[in-house]
C-alpha cells in the first residue's frame, strides 16, 4: 500500500516540468519580480531613512526601532491583515515583503557610513570637497561593501519570504508549494522549494559578484 | 619695502560651545614665507584649534587670518582649503582610491586635464620618493611611512603655497619618523612652502623648525623664536621646564660643526722644518700634530718625534680616526672627539681639511647663537 502510494506520487515527477512548463515558468516570473520589487522600495525607504539618522543622529534609534518592530510581525498576520484592506495580490504581497527588508537596509546602510574613518572625512573636507563631493565621492563608495552585504541578506531572506505571499494568491513559486500541500501531491511542493532554493543561491551569488566588482579595493586588503 | 608674511592671525580667539575657558586667546602670529614654523604646547594649548583655523575648519570666535595678505573668512572655503596643502597624522586616505587616484584629488576637484593631472603625479612621486609602481595599489597594502608620504605629495598636488601638518609623523616608528623628518627638509628645500606643523614632540620641533612657537594651555605664546634661541634663552619659567634641563645637550644635537669658527689647530703642512713645528705645537699646547699635503690632511704624528734634523714626512703617522664633516652635528662631534686619543676632531669638508673642532671650542660655541649661521655648509 505505502510503496504503491510512492510510485503513484514520487518526490518529483519529471514530466511535470514539461506538461505544466508555462505555470512553473509564471512562478519563478513572479517570484523574481516580487523579490526586486520588494528589495528595490525596501533600499530606496531605508536609504531615505539612513540619510535622514546621519543628517539627524538622534532618530537613528527611533527608526532602528519601528524597522525592528517591522520585522517582528509575524509574516502571515501580516499578509493576512493586508487583504482586508488591498484584496488578494501583488500590492498585499508586496508591503509585508518590503516592510522586512527595512531593518536589514537600513543597519547595513547606517554600518557603512559609521566604517568611514574620521580621518578620511577630515582629509576630504580638509582638501576642499563639498559635503555632496565628500558623500558620493569618498562616503558612499567605503560604505558601498556593507550596502551589499546588506542588500544581499535582504535579497535572500526575501526569496525565502516570498514563498509564504502565497496565501494571499501571489506568492510565486509558493504557488507551487501551496498547491502541492494541498494535493498532497508532491511533485509541485518540491519543484517550488527547490527552485526557490536555487534562486536564492543565485541572488547570493550574483551580490557576491558585484561587491566583488565594485570594491576591488577591499579584495586586495584581504589579499595583503 | 615690507613683506607680507604669508600668514597672519590678530587677535584670533576660539571659545567652544559649552566651555568657559577659551582654547585659543587672541593669538598674534606672522608666519614667514618658506619657513618651517612649529606649534608646540603641553594639550589643551590649542595648538591643532590653532591649525585648524586656519584652513577653517574650525571657524575662530574673533580676531581675523590672512594668508597673503588675504582674509580667509571671505573666501569660499572649499576653494580656500584647495589652496592649503592639509596632511594629519592618521593620513586619512581614501582606501577606495589608488594611490594615483588620492594624489589626483585635488586637481581633479579644480577640474585639470587628464594628461595635466599625470604629468603632476609623476612629479611627486619623485618630490615625495615613492616608488612609481605603488601608484596603482590601494592605501592599505602600502607601510605607515608610505602612506603618510602619499599623504604629502597628495597635500602638495596643486602645488598649493601653504601647508598645514597636524602631527604629521606621530602614527610611525621613531626610525621612519626620523627619515620622514629628513626628507621633509629636503622636500622643503626644494619646494619653499609656508608650512605650519603641530607637534607634541620637542625634538622633532627643534629638528624641523625654522621658528618654534610655544603655547601654553589657553592659546597663549610663551616664546616665539627659533630652535637655537628657545633652548638658549627661554623666556620664561614654563619655557624653561618644557625645554627641559638637558638643554645644552639639545643644542648640540640642533648645531652642526659647521656653525662653529674654523680653528685650524695644531696642524702644519708636511713640508714645515722642526722648529716651526715645535712653536706651533708648543702654541697650542698639544701633544700630536697634524700633517697636511696641499688640502689633504695625512695624520697625526707625536710632538715628542718632532726633533731637530728629522722630515716630519720619515715620521710614523696615526691616521685620523677623528673626523667629522662640516654637516656633522656637535653633539656627533663630541662622540668623536671622546673616543680619539688626540682629543681633537679634524674636520674634513669632501677630502679637504678644513680646521679642527674640540670641547673647549663646542662648548665656547654653546655661549653665543648658534643659529646665525645655521644654513649647512656644502
Amino acid at each position: 500500500m505505502f510503496l504503491a502510494t510512492r510510485a503513484a506520487n514520487p518526490l518529483l515527477r519529471w514530466s511535470y516540468f514539461v506538461e505544466q512548463w508555462d505555470r512553473i515558468a509564471e512562478a519563478i516570473f513572479q517570484h523574481v519580480q516580487l523579490t526586486l520589487l520588494a528589495v528595490g522600495f525596501g533600499f530606496v525607504i531605508s536609504a531615505g531613512l539612513a540619510f535622514a539618522g546621519m543628517r539627524y543622529r538622534w532618530t537613528v534609534t527611533p527608526i532602528t526601532l519601528f524597522a525592528a518592530f517591522l520585522y517582528t510581525i509575524p509574516s502571515v498576520a501580516f499578509f493576512g491583515v493586508l487583504v482586508a484592506y488591498f484584496g488578494l495580490g501583488l500590492v498585499t504581497a508586496l508591503i509585508p515583503l518590503t516592510a522586512f527588508t527595512i531593518l536589514i537596509l537600513v543597519t547595513n546602510i547606517l554600518d557603512g557610513f559609521s566604517a568611514v574613518p574620521a580621518a578620511v572625512r577630515e582629509a576630504a573636507d580638509g582638501m576642499g570637497l563639498t559635503p555632496t563631493q565628500r558623500l558620493f565621492t569618498v562616503e558612499v563608495p567605503i560604505a558601498v561593501p556593507y550596502i551589499i552585504n546588506g542588500l544581499r541578506i535582504a535579497t535572500v531572506t526575501t526569496v525565502g519570504l516570498v514563498t509564504v505571499a502565497a496565501i494571499v494568491g501571489y506568492g510565486g513559486l509558493g504557488g507551487l508549494i501551496l498547491d502541492g500541500l494541498r494535493r498532497a501531491f508532491w511533485t509541485p511542493l518540491t519543484i517550488g522549494a527547490s527552485l526557490s532554493i536555487l534562486l536564492a543561491l543565485l541572488f547570493d551569488l550574483l551580490f557576491f559578484a558585484l561587491g566583488a566588482w565594485l570594491t576591488p579595493w577591499a579584495r586586495r586588503r584581504q589579499k595583503s | 619695502m615690507e613683506t607680507t608674511p604669508a600668514i597672519r592671525l590678530r587677535g584670533v580667539t576660539k571659545r567652544f560651545p559649552g566651555t568657559t575657558e577659551d582654547a585659543v586667546s587672541g593669538l598674534d602670529l606672522d608666519v614667514d614665507e618658506g619657513s618651517i614654523v612649529v606649534l608646540i604646547g603641553p594639550s589643551g594649548c590649542g595648538k591643532t584649534t590653532t591649525l585648524r583655523m586656519i584652513n577653517r575648519l574650525i571657524e575662530p570666535t574673533s580676531g581675523r587670518i590672512e594668508i597673503q595678505g588675504e582674509d580667509v573668512a571671505e573666501r569660499p572655503v572649499t576653494e580656500l582649503r584647495r589652496d592649503i596643502g592639509y596632511v594629519i597624522q592618521q593620513v586619512g586616505l581614501f582606501p577606495h582610491r589608488t594611490i594615483e587616484a588620492n594624489i589626483a584629488t585635488v586637481p581633479r576637484t579644480l577640474g585639470w586635464d587628464k594628461t595635466r593631472i599625470r604629468a603632476r603625479v609623476e612629479d611627486l612621486v619623485e618630490v615625495v620618493g615613492i616608488d612609481h609602481e605603488m601608484l596603482s595599489r590601494y592605501p592599505d597594502e602600502l607601510s605607515g611611512g608610505q602612506q603618510q608620504r602619499v599623504g604629502v605629495a597628495r597635500a602638495l598636488a596643486a602645488d598649493p603655497p601653504v601647508l598645514l601638518m597636524d602631527e604629521p609623523f606621530g602614527a610611525v616608528d621613531p626610525i621612519v619618523r626620523g627619515r620622514l623628518q629628513d626628507e621633509l627638509l629636503e622636500l622643503q628645500a626644494r619646494v619653499h612652502k609656508t608650512i605650519v606643523l603641530v607637534t607634541h614632540d620637542l625634538d622633532e620641533a627643534i629638528k624641523i623648525a625654522d621658528k618654534i612657537v610655544l603655547l601654553n594651555v589657553g592659546g597663549v605664546v610663551e616664546q616665539y623664536a627659533s630652535p637655537d634661541e628657545l633652548l638658549r634663552e627661554p623666556a620664561s619659567d614654563f619655557v624653561e621646564s618644557f625645554v627641559g634641563d638637558d638643554r645644552s645637550m639639545r643644542r648640540l644635537t640642533l648645531a652642526t660643526v659647521g656653525d662653529l669658527p674654523y680653528e685650524q689647530g695644531p696642524v702644519v703642512p708636511i713640508d714645515t722644518p722642526p722648529p716651526d713645528a715645535r712653536a706651533v705645537l708648543a702654541d697650542q699646547r698639544s701633544e700630536w700634530l697634524g700633517v697636511t699635503d696641499g688640502e689633504a690632511f695625512l695624520g697625526w704624528v707625536q710632538g715628542s718625534e718632532v726633533e731637530d734634523g728629522v722630515r716630519l714626512d720619515d715620521l710614523h703617522r696615526f691616521l685620523p680616526a677623528a673626523q667629522v664633516e662640516p654637516s656633522s652635528t656637535l653633539r656627533n662631534a663630541m662622540e668623536v672627539i671622546m673616543n680619539s686619543r688626540t682629543s681633537v676632531a679634524v674636520i674634513n669638508d669632501d677630502g679637504r681639511f678644513c680646521g679642527v673642532v674640540t670641547l673647549e671650542r663646542i662648548r665656547a660655541g654653546l655661549e653665543g647663537d648658534l643659529s646665525a649661521a645655521a644654513e649647512p655648509v656644502g
